[in-house]
């Protein structure tokens, strides 16, 4: 299946802003964390379709996945 | 009650049609034994606008001045965003101002923190804070308070403010002050800045939007660590947060409820998610 990746921020540093990727079924949220060596302690927002997701929830053919680092400074 | 009066009359008497020149508010300040603040209160009480807001008035009425002038806005930190945020209310016109920050300033301060100069190394944030608003527009009253924010000492420094800004540099002192606020009552104006990036939301008494955006473990790590922080990225954060803090004391416009802007300054980007 497709899903279009979307990395905000500091992510898309030696990544991509966006990409249109090859999933297998059965693939989530976190399994594209991983692939993409995304630390879960630097996440701030997983969204799909604009809607907030957890790391459990898996992709389905079709969805725009977006993925935002934690900002903290002041 | 007839030093008020007076004041009054002379006000409206040296009013520039509904202006009220500095010269003049100083001396009714002096003649008649009132602060600035009084003054001020007094004179736009009595439909006459200040002449140092005459350039608001196209975007704030006179009557809403009055509300913001009437306004109390806490600031909790005064570092990179609190600097510029203390700026630009005290020059907005925010008749009460209370800046919260435990630090001096330090060396690596002076590339973006508004109040840091080499003078002033080794000197309280908050003591700079007093000075400057003292100094540019003296009918702002600002309480000056050099402590760590906690939810221990929260309630007693927020309790009386309308509206809380954030300009803290934590994570987990975040979600203390989101929660002190909620029991207060009050809205909050969040903003995190890193690096290129930075983001804004506010905070309305019952929503959960910070426990939302800092919904991770503990030992979340934001990209400020990576990155530090440049000059201009506090400078556009802070600014989003006082045209909301203005907007929520003269209720106009559409505040950023249950929805953050998150800012991109290198690809030039303002994406807007759901909370």
């Amino acid at each position: 299946m497709k899903v279009k990746v979307k990395l905000f921020a500091t992510f898309r540093e030696g990544r991509f802003g966006e990409e249109l990727r090859e999933y297998t079924a059965g693939t989530t949220v976190g399994d594209v964390l991983k692939e993409l060596n995304l630390p879960l302690e630097e996440i701030g927002a997983t969204l799909i379709n604009h809607r907030h997701v957890e790391e459990d929830q898996p992709l389905q053919d079709g969805d725009n996945l977006s993925i935002f680092p934690l900002v903290g400074g002041g | 009650m007839q030093t008020m009066q007076e004041a009054r009359t002379f006000l409206l008497k040296h009013a520039e049609g509904d202006l009220l020149p500095w010269r003049h508010h100083v001396f009714a300040s002096t003649h008649f034994g009132l602060s600035m603040g009084q003054v001020e209160r007094l004179a736009l009480e009595s439909g006459l606008l200040p002449a140092r807001y005459q350039r608001n008035r196209k975007t704030i009425s006179i009557s809403q001045q009055l509300r913001i002038f009437n306004g109390s806005v806490a600031i909790v930190g005064c570092g990179g965003l609190g600097g510029y945020i203390i700026e630009q209310l005290a020059r907005l016109g925010v008749g009460r101002l209370t800046a919260i920050d435990p630090d001096v300033f330090e060396e690596h301060n002076l590339n973006r923190q508004l109040y840091s100069t080499p003078a002033m190394l080794g000197r309280p944030k908050v003591e700079a804070a007093h000075h400057r608003v003292r100094e540019i527009n003296p009918a702002v009253t600002l309480d000056p308070i050099k402590c760590a924010f906690s939810k221990t000492n929260g309630f007693d420094i927020l309790q009386g403010s309308d509206i809380v800004v954030d300009a803290l540099d934590s994570i987990p002192v975040r979600l203390e002050l989101a929660e002190v606020c909620n029991e207060l009552n009050v809205p909050l104006v969040h903003g995190a800045i890193g690096g290129w990036y930075g983001q804004v939301a506010t905070q309305f008494p019952g929503e959960q939007t910070l426990r939302k955006i800092y919904n991770r473990p503990s030992n979340a790590k934001g990209v400020e660590k990576g990155l530090g922080n440049p000059s201009f990225t506090p400078a556009v954060v802070a600014s989003l947060e006082v045209a909301e803090v203005c907007k929520l004391l003269i209720g106009q416009g559409q505040p950023l409820s249950r929805r953050k802007l998150h800012i991109n300054l290198l690809d030039m980007e303002i994406i807007e998610l759901p909370y």
